[in-house]
């Protein structure tokens, strides 16, 4: 269904104010953590201090008694899940049973901050102090932080009904800590290496890093007397959470309503329900509303960070940059309970390119550390660090450019990504193309210890279903009703696809946001699906509205519904083009013409539209401190087709920005599994300071499904900072970095374990100073990191 | 937060009384960027929150040519890195003032909270060792002055007496041809702790060049700000060349003694301190070149070109 | 529970009059008090910006200020920003789209507007260091910069006596 690209555009590609933009400037809008309801009583949740422990008893008659509680639940207030089923949370997945103990324990704590009982109380303050009368008998277990301490078979083990899956399905018939193994194999893998000139191997750490969303994670229940629940939440998607909810607290779905709030970033973040099943059970107990929200120290323990991962890759190249073969071994972290994305991760790293030899060995592994969460591009920054900056010593080494290297070996449409799947029509070597020729990779370096890196980024990108509803209203205006969660400007761009279908102003629609029972099923804002897949059901409802309208124009005109025709706003005569009539004018005398009407439109089974992105970051590297600091950065993307660049631009500038977060400063920083650094102040985000502006260059290769050929933009731009960045190091200081964060104290010590001082004039990126070598250059893991 | 009461006092005498009659807790409130946090997070307790910021002895700034300059312990950090008197006289405290915390911050946080936190990694208290400010401290007992650089005993521990206040810093006027520089170590530009830090004020004899005296403060290397002695000495009697600043630099490191936490490893501390004091000392020189007279302008700082990491103030 | 206290203060212009406790903070009674939510808690220790108000002009956590202490002071906060019309900052945080998710809007706002006060030409780096109290996780800061730049010159056009740069860096 893709028109031709001659198609001119009214609206897509323009820059109007977002729709929500004056009540988000003014305080106006209403957030989760904005709600006020009568008689509202707070809730605040009591957090095990031991990162494994035994829960032999839990009194909560102190916490009870204090002046102000109105409820106490623990563990004993959750229903049991028996079952084995799975919650599909949209990005990511987790088995109900273990969903269940995340938001409450019950037996045994499996990380710091796991929630074992919540109070109500009349205010903030009541509910803090009860929350601290709660005694809980603890007996502390061995534990386990790292995720290759948990694979041998003698570490503490995080569960004990925890059976392997192994390729094929099967489940081990031993408890482990090891949830999954998942493997991709294609062609010989020694074969593959024999025939290169060039192979290395090398080994990379990435540290668990948060989403860092501004808002913290925030719910309000109200349990009303005949059953029926309310929830007010800050979420990526209210379907979701209702059917969390009802799979959680066993009440039917028809019985929840859940009210989307404005939510203040969430990166993947806020799928997984934490507060709403405890403030739905507090306000059962109490018979009263119950707001909750977490303190930022909080959202840090307890919430769903990205893993922490470790992977080995060994690549190879023949002397000409055809690349022969891969074996990469992946390493995720999940956290508490099992579920990384370490399946994504297997997926992503590798398939930009043609590689006809490889073998993935991916490990889903459980620590007593907080359950990890989808974090934009799940599973991917780790393995494209490890991809992108081994094909950069690649190119070094056979003298190649990097993007040349990139280019030579980029899939295109119809070559098979790891899993098999083949790609429709993705625009990769577009984007290498626009990223060789932009005047920031062949400016000069700025002077100094500098130095510029290139990589690329890959992510599939997300379809999932939409539903939206359109009503009309006198004036000629329309209702937009749909169900996406806007988290960054997604109102604007759907209006726009409105409005460019029927020839009106985007501010002519205005888009609402509507809770679960006022608009069909939606999936989840994440995967960067919102402006495709919701975009294709705003078109669909349009053409319905269309549809509808022509005949109600039919009778305005005169003429036969079978001879009008629609275009740039108007309905005419198609034998009298004359005789036309606005559709603002057609929308106004609906009431006229037979009355209200309503427009739907769904989208589900699109076919995909793969992202991709490639980074172009200079650097500058303290040689005393080892600080590093990007001084220009260039973001480069296939969008599809940018509706509002606006905000295409944004996306890129932000995932850019939380990717240098990654890159450089933030990490988890554990002790014994207590988390040292949960505070914005320890855990670095880059501030205004800490980062240049950011330039975009949006390309557009219309994706294969879909009326304008649009492609979610969200994810990809998180992928590459982290090995454009490493890659710009090695060029400034003549080190390469496997580890991330690539804070000052890592860089420093990789100079001080250098043999000599910095080179005297750094080497620039399409530098292609070493010769092409013959010999192999199988380092042994670990060596040079 | 516990709950607690609150007292506004507008003299210094009725803080003192409230202070006293607490018993030990009460605790004196200025700009509440490091008391507020701990009281909320149970770090702190208190039964008694007394608000300084009414006493007009605690919000005094103040400068005499002949007394030199007096901070009350409750002005701001904008307050004081926007004065032109301590932007020109005691650049290193104006470099302090506008590192702390955050623009919103600096606009809370006062020197005399700064120091009665006595952290180790306090930005604001090397500038005031360097520059020798003494610290006024009411209490039950009356008024006493002791050198700032006496204050920290651990850390966030002072010498403070129970029930007692600090008021104000006094700080000489700078003997002429002197300047001052603080710099610190962080790995994001703003909003971070000092990995390592250093003050350093240098006098210069102005017929000869010659450094008269160099006084060198570290933060965030020892259990509290600490002095670094040797390289002091080493500078005394030297012209300011980049060897000899490199050389009091790896001097200072026999001052610290760091320790490994979060924010960094003791090794790479003990490199820092290097770094910063270097840094620092270049700066303080820097500023002394840019003044033609060898004088007492705080001259040009180019604060963050080239010092990556490094910031001195006086944006 | 301790004494609650009266305090009097002006809130965007306006007298007003509430009751806390001492242990609340400004934030908390400003949202859950006096129900002026468009003041946002990212963090509840000063590490954000979200919550940022101005006290008597100044840029401050609000977080970090008891809501006693405010009383007889003078509060602004993003409801009192716009007057009649938007202010030139949101109306510049509009066009340049310098907002994702909005809950980091509002303290960029204020902070950003107690800067173009006191410096009504600011520099692309003092803008950045004037605003690195104030995170945003959105945005990689680049169209909010802009913003900000966009809306000093904005305020300059509209103002040809602009007031004293009080404080050349």
């Amino acid at each position: 269904m893709t028109l031709a690209q001659s198609r001119s555009y009214r609206v897509i590609g323009t820059r109007p104010v977002r729709h929500d933009g004056v009540d988000k400037v003014t305080g106006r809008a209403q957030y989760g953590a904005d709600v006020r309801l009568p008689g509202m009583l707070y809730g605040c949740v009591v957090r095990s201090p031991y990162p494994h422990a035994r829960l032999r008893a839990i009194d909560t008659s102190r916490a009870a008694a204090h002046p102000g509680v109105k409820a106490v639940i623990t563990g004993a207030d959750m229903p049991a899940i028996d079952t084995n089923a799975v919650a599909d949370l949209g990005e990511g997945a987790i088995e109900l049973k273990f969903a269940s103990l995340l938001i409450m324990a019950r037996d045994k704590v499996v990380f710091r901050g796991q929630p074992v009982a919540a109070v109500a109380a009349v205010s903030p303050q009541a509910a803090a102090e009860a929350a601290r009368l709660v005694e809980v008998d603890y007996e502390p277990l061995p534990v386990v932080t790292d995720a290759l301490a948990a694979m041998e078979p003698g570490s503490p083990r995080v569960h004990d009904d925890l059976y392997t899956v192994v390729p094929g399905g099967s489940r081990r018939d031993s408890p482990s800590n090891i949830a999954l193994h998942v493997q991709y194999e294609r062609g010989d893998v020694e074969a593959g290496f024999a025939g290169a000139d060039v192979v290395v191997e090398r080994e990379f750490r990435t540290a668990m890093v948060h989403q860092g969303y501004i808002e913290p994670q925030n719910a309000t229940a109200a349990w009303e007397p005949g059953g029926r629940l309310t929830v007010w939440t800050s979420t990526q998607g209210a379907f979701s959470v209702r059917q969390q909810l009802s799979d959680l607290l066993q009440i039917p779905v028809g019985r929840i309503k859940v009210v989307p709030m404005e939510i203040g970033g969430g990166f993947g973040g806020k799928i997984q329900v934490y507060l709403e099943p405890l403030a739905a059970l507090l306000s059962r107990k109490a018979g009263r509303p119950v707001k909750m929200w977490m303190s930022r120290a909080e959202v840090f323990t307890a919430t769903g960070p990205g893993p922490a991962t470790y992977i080995r890759l060994k690549m190879g190249v023949t002397r000409t940059g055809d690349l022969t073969a891969a074996a990469m071994r992946l390493v995720y972290d999940a956290g508490a309970f099992p579920g990384s994305p370490v399946g994504s991760a297997c997926i992503t790293g590798l398939s930009p390119y043609r590689i006809p030899h490889f073998r993935i060995d991916g490990f889903d592994v459980v620590t007593n550390k907080p359950r990890v969460q989808a974090y934009r591009a799940p599973g991917a920054p780790p393995a494209a660090f490890a991809v992108e900056t081994v094909l950069d010593e690649l190119a070094e080494a056979i003298g190649m450019d990097p993007i040349e290297l990139r280019l030579r070996n980029a899939a295109a449409e119809g070559d098979r990504m790891t899993n098999g799947v083949a790609f429709n029509r993705i625009g990769f070597k577009e984007v290498l193309v626009a990223a060789k020729n932009h005047p920031h990779y062949r400016a000069p370096l700025p002077p100094g210890a500098t130095g510029r890196g290139v990589a690329a980024g890959f992510w599939m990108n997300g379809r999932g279903t939409s539903t939206v509803h359109l009503t009309f209203n006198p004036d000629g205006t329309v209702n937009l009703i749909e169900g996406s969660t806007d988290i960054g400007g997604s109102r604007a761009s759907l209006a726009m696809i409105v409005a460019e279908e029927l020839g009106l102003d985007a501010h002519d629609v205005k888009p609402v946001v509507a809770d679960t029972d006022s608009v069909g099923h939606t999936d989840v804002t994440g995967g960067s699906r919102v402006t495709y897949s919701t975009g294709v059901a705003c078109h669909r409802a349009a053409l319905d509205a269309i549809a509808q309208l022509k005949p109600r124009a039919a009778q305005l005109l005169d003429a036969n519904p079978g001879d009008v025709e629609f275009g740039g706003g108007e309905f005419w005569v198609s034998s009298e083009p004359r005789r036309r009539i606005g559709i603002k004018e057609v929308i106004a005398k609906l009431g006229k013409t037979g009355g209200p009407i309503v427009a739907r439109g769904v989208s589900r089974g699109l076919a995909m539209a793969p992202g991709f992105g490639v980074h172009i970051a200079d650097v500058r590297v303290d040689p005393e401190t080892g600080k590093v600091d990007v001084v220009r950065y260039t973001a480069v993307q296939d969008a599809g087709k940018a509706i509002h660049p606006t905000y295409v631009e944004g996306q890129l500038q932000g995932g850019a920005a939380q990717g240098v977060g990654l890159a450089l400063f933030e990490e988890y920083v554990f002790e014994d599994g207590i988390l040292r650094n949960p505070s914005f102040l320890d855990y670095r985000m880059p501030t205004a300071l800490d980062l240049p502006m950011i330039d975009t260059v949006i390309v557009e290769v219309p994706a294969s499904d879909g009326p304008y050929g649009v492609r979610g933009v969200g994810e990809v731009p998180i992928v590459p900072p982290a090995a454009a960045i490493a890659n710009a190091i090695y060029r400034a200081a003549g080190v390469r970095l496997r580890q991330l964060p690539m804070t000052p104290e890592n860089v420093w010590r990789a100079l001080a374990g250098r043999d000599a001082a910095l080179p005297s004039t750094p080497k620039a990126a399409p530098d292609a100073a070493m010769a092409a070598t013959k010999e192999r250059r199988a380092e042994p893991p670990g060596t040079s990191g | 937060m516990d709950p607690f009461d609150y007292a506004a006092p507008s003299s210094l005498d009725e803080a003192i009384r409230l202070l006293a009659e607490a018993d030990g807790a009460a605790r004196p409130l200025a700009g509440g960027t490091d008391l507020i946090p701990q009281l909320s997070e149970g770090r702190r307790r208190a039964r008694l929150v007394v608000d300084v910021k009414n006493i007009p002895e605690l919000r005094q700034l103040r400068f005499h040519p002949a007394e030199g300059l007096t901070i009350g312990a409750a002005v701001t950090c904008a307050e004081l890195a926007e004065s032109p008197v301590v932007r020109q006289l005691y650049p290193a405290v104006a470099d302090a003032c506008s590192l702390i915390g955050s623009v919103l911050i600096q606009h809370r946080a006062s020197l005399g909270g700064n120091l009665a936190n006595a952290a180790p990694s306090a930005d604001g208290v090397p500038p005031l060792i360097v520059h020798r400010a003494a610290v006024r401290i009411a209490g039950p007992d009356g008024v006493r002055e002791m050198p700032v650089e006496d204050v920290c005993v651990g850390p966030g521990m002072t010498a403070l007496a129970p029930g007692e206040l600090i008021v104000a810093f006094r700080i000489s006027p700078p003997p002429e041809a002197t300047s001052s520089c603080y710099v610190r170590f962080t790995p994001r530009q703003e909003m971070d702790i000092a990995v390592a830090g250093a003050a350093a004020a240098v006098t210069v004899d102005p017929s000869t060049g010659l450094c008269r005296t160099a006084v060198i403060a570290l933060s965030a290397v020892a259990p509290t700000p600490v002095r670094a002695p040797e390289a002091e000495a080493y500078l005394a009697g030297k012209p300011l060349t980049d060897p000899h600043l490199e050389a009091a630099a790896r001097l200072a490191v026999r001052s610290a003694q760091p320790i490994s936490d979060v924010r960094a490893s003791a090794d790479y501390r003990r490199h820092l301190v290097t770094v910063v004091t270097r840094r620092a000392l270049l700066g303080a020189r820097n500023r002394l070149a840019a003044d033609g007279r060898h004088g007492t302008s705080p001259g040009a700082a180019g604060p963050k070109e080239g010092l990556s990491g490094v910031a001195e103030g006086g944006r | 529970m301790s004494r609650k206290v009266a305090v009097e203060a002006v809130i965007n212009g306006a007298p007003q009059a509430f009751v806390c406790e001492p242990r609340q903070t400004l934030l908390e009674v400003l949202r859950e008090g006096l129900g002026l939510t468009g003041t946002k808690e990212g963090c509840g220790n000063g590490n954000c910006g979200a919550c940022c108000v101005l006290l008597d002009g100044r840029p401050v956590p609000s977080c970090l200020v008891l809501a006693v202490e405010a009383a007889g002071r003078d509060i602004l906060t993003v409801e009192g920003l716009a007057e009649g019309e938007l202010h030139p900052l949101q109306q510049a945080f509009l066009e340049h789209g310098a907002l994702q998710c909005g809950i980091c809007t509002p303290g960029f706002l204020i902070a950003a507007k107690a800067l173009l006060d006191k410096n009504p030409q600011p520099a692309e780096q003092e803008a950045r260091a004037w605003l690195a109290g104030n995170l945003c996780r959105c945005t990689g800061y680049d169209k909010i910069i802009r913003a900000v730049l966009d809306a000093a010159g904005r305020l300059r056009s509209v103002d040809p006596n602009p007031k004293e740069e009080a404080h050349p860096a």
